[in-house]
């Protein structure tokens, strides 16, 4: 049995375990974005609890997926919760950092021109800073995102589904094809993911700032 | 209008204002200047809240600014800075309609305004409101900078070194332009900067600031006559001696003192052989006693020489002379009015002192006008 045969034969079943995959990255993505980008502006106005804070996000960035998952296994049980939640924590780190160093590399000289002028702190915030570093808060949800296309497929081992199920029964059953069905989706997913946050990137990214960034 | 009452401000143990009283008027240029770290920028911001003082009272218009928000307080005071700080997220015609936006105006006033303003600089509407910041010059960047603070109109405007940046020929366009927009709009203006050409040029009142304290404010002409101490006179520097603007310069001032000079009796071969090892066309020829006699071209030794004789015969005496104790002026107009491209300058003994090139009074005009030149 080649591998399209394989593929048009288990079409449904790879159809939903990419289904599955997507609400993964999805919904982790979109939490982590909810809690990163208010604690990163938070923390460009407390700047005394930034280094704790990104330290900290920075540590839980090198525990091991699976050690990771095997915590949330035992603490929470199996299934989409325990592996969302693993998930977002990856996903925080990066859209986190580029949030806060976005915001405070914001050249001193806009924010003293927009206080001055008579912009309140929360006008000054979203007129002036959040525009200004929108690229390279965009950059960040992109590498959180195609990061956690592929540690989504370590999800599979706690039930949570998606197309690591197909890896880990390839692996179990030195299935290739298993394997394959379940890398080579999840691979171009991540590809179509980053050229479309690339080019979100592109369309946010106010006029007056693309030339100098060439 | 603005009223400083005793203000002081320190940070940690360092004090950078000292005690500050000064009252600047309804409708007056007021300058302040002073080595770095004297409190000038400080003094600005204070007024409007930027920084806040640890004691003492600001007053405009006779209330007192801290009873105000700080906000509404700078909406309605223009400011100016050195970095421009123009958000690059916006055209040109929202950065200037930010703050009419911030205070609610309508939509079609805050365009009218932006038009009127752009005009007033010379920058049609059509071509420039919809530029983003990046596109534009560094001047043309400063000049919207400028329009920005005016656009809801306020009564004052600080400035900030706000041309510090500029390079000296644009500098000194908008130093006009501002200067015809404050007579022409009557705003109070506030301006810091370390440079005394541009306090001279602008002010009505120089507040001179040093260590945190005022040491002398005057109009620029009571400044010049009296300085009030050797900090004011240092900075006050070229414009010192000057009763109507230009410094008194004589033609020593600006010659050439390396001349080549032989005496009359030398012979042709001599002199050719000194011009092509000194790479110069021409040489000054004097009499026995050092005096001057006149000069002498290459074209015409080679022209009319023959070797082995005396130079004097193949002299010129049209090369202009000037007095080295007579001034700059009147060697100026010799120099021009003369068809050679140097004029000799004698000591008062009729002995050579130097020479005057076109070059070298370009350049000590140069000197003049914008200080030290390469």
């Amino acid at each position: 049995m080649s591998f399209t045969e394989f593929v048009s034969k288990n079409y449904n079943e790879i159809l939903k375990s990419l289904v599955r995959h997507i609400e993964l990255v999805g919904i982790s993505i979109l939490i982590g974005i909810l809690i990163s980008i208010p604690l990163g502006i938070f923390l460009t106005r407390h700047k005394r609890v930034a280094g704790p804070v990104l330290a900290l996000a920075g540590t839980i960035q090198t525990i091991p997926g699976l050690v990771m998952l095997g915590f949330a296994l035992v603490l929470i049980g199996i299934g989409m919760l325990p592996a969302i939640i693993v998930l977002t924590l990856y996903a925080i780190l990066p859209i986190l950092r580029n949030t806060y160093t976005g915001i405070t590399e914001v050249d001193k000289s806009y924010t003293e021109a927009s206080r001055g002028i008579g912009m309140t702190n929360m006008q000054t915030l979203f007129k002036v800073e959040i525009p200004i570093a929108l690229p390279t808060i965009i950059t960040g949800i992109r590498l959180s995102t195609v990061y956690i296309v592929s540690w989504a497929t370590l999800a599979g081992l706690i039930g949570a589904g998606g197309l690591g199920d197909l890896i880990w029964t390839g692996l179990s059953t030195y299935n290739t094809k298993y394997i394959l069905a379940g890398a080579v989706p999840s691979a171009i997913l991540a590809f179509i993911l980053n050229g479309l946050i690339g080019l979100l990137e592109r369309i946010l990214t106010p006029r007056g700032l693309r030339r100098s960034r060439i | 209008m603005i009223k400083f009452q005793n203000v002081s401000k320190s940070y940690g143990h360092t004090a950078i204002l000292k005690n500050i009283s000064f009252d600047i008027n309804q409708g007056e240029f007021a300058v302040l200047i002073g080595p770095s770290g004297c409190g000038k920028t400080t003094t600005l911001k204070t007024i409007n809240r930027l920084i806040e003082p640890d004691s003492g009272t600001i007053f405009i218009d006779g209330k007192d600014i801290t009873k105000e928000n700080p906000v509404e307080l700078r909406r309605s005071i223009g400011y100016v800075i050195q970095q421009i700080g123009l958000f690059p997220n916006m055209t040109v015609e929202q950065n200037i309609s930010i703050v009419p936006k911030l205070l609610k105006y309508p939509k079609e006033k805050c365009q009218e305004i932006v038009r009127d303003l752009l005009a007033l600089v010379d920058m049609p509407y059509e071509e420039n409101a919809h530029k983003y910041p990046t596109e534009l010059s560094g001047g043309q960047q400063q000049r919207i900078g400028v329009l920005r603070a005016l656009a809801a109109s306020p009564p004052i405007i600080l400035m900030d070194e706000p041309f510090g940046a500029l390079d000296p020929i644009t500098r000194e366009s908008l130093q006009e332009e501002i200067k015809q927009i404050q007579k022409k709009l009557k705003k109070t203006i506030v301006f810091v900067t370390h440079d005394m050409d541009e306090a001279i040029r602008l002010a009505d009142t120089i507040i001179f600031m040093d260590n945190g304290k005022i040491v002398q404010m005057a109009s620029p002409e009571e400044m010049l006559q009296n300085p009030a101490d050797s900090i004011v006179k240092s900075f006050l520097g070229k414009h010192m001696d000057n009763g109507d603007g230009a410094p008194k310069l004589f033609a020593e001032d600006f010659m050439k003192t390396k001349v080549f000079k032989v005496p009359k009796t030398s012979r042709t071969l001599e002199c050719i052989k000194l011009m092509s090892s000194k790479d110069v066309n021409s040489l000054v020829i004097l009499n026995d006693d050092d005096t001057y006699f006149g000069t002498v071209t290459i074209e015409d030794i080679k022209a009319l020489g023959k070797p082995g004789k005396e130079i004097a015969e193949l002299v010129t005496h049209d090369v202009i002379t000037v007095g080295r104790k007579e001034d700059a002026q009147t060697a100026f107009d010799r120099l021009l009015s003369s068809k050679s491209n140097y004029i000799i300058v004698l000591n008062e003994n009729q002995t050579v002192a130097g020479l005057i090139t076109r070059t070298s009074m370009a350049k000590a005009l140069g000197e003049a006008l914008w200080g030290e030149v390469l």
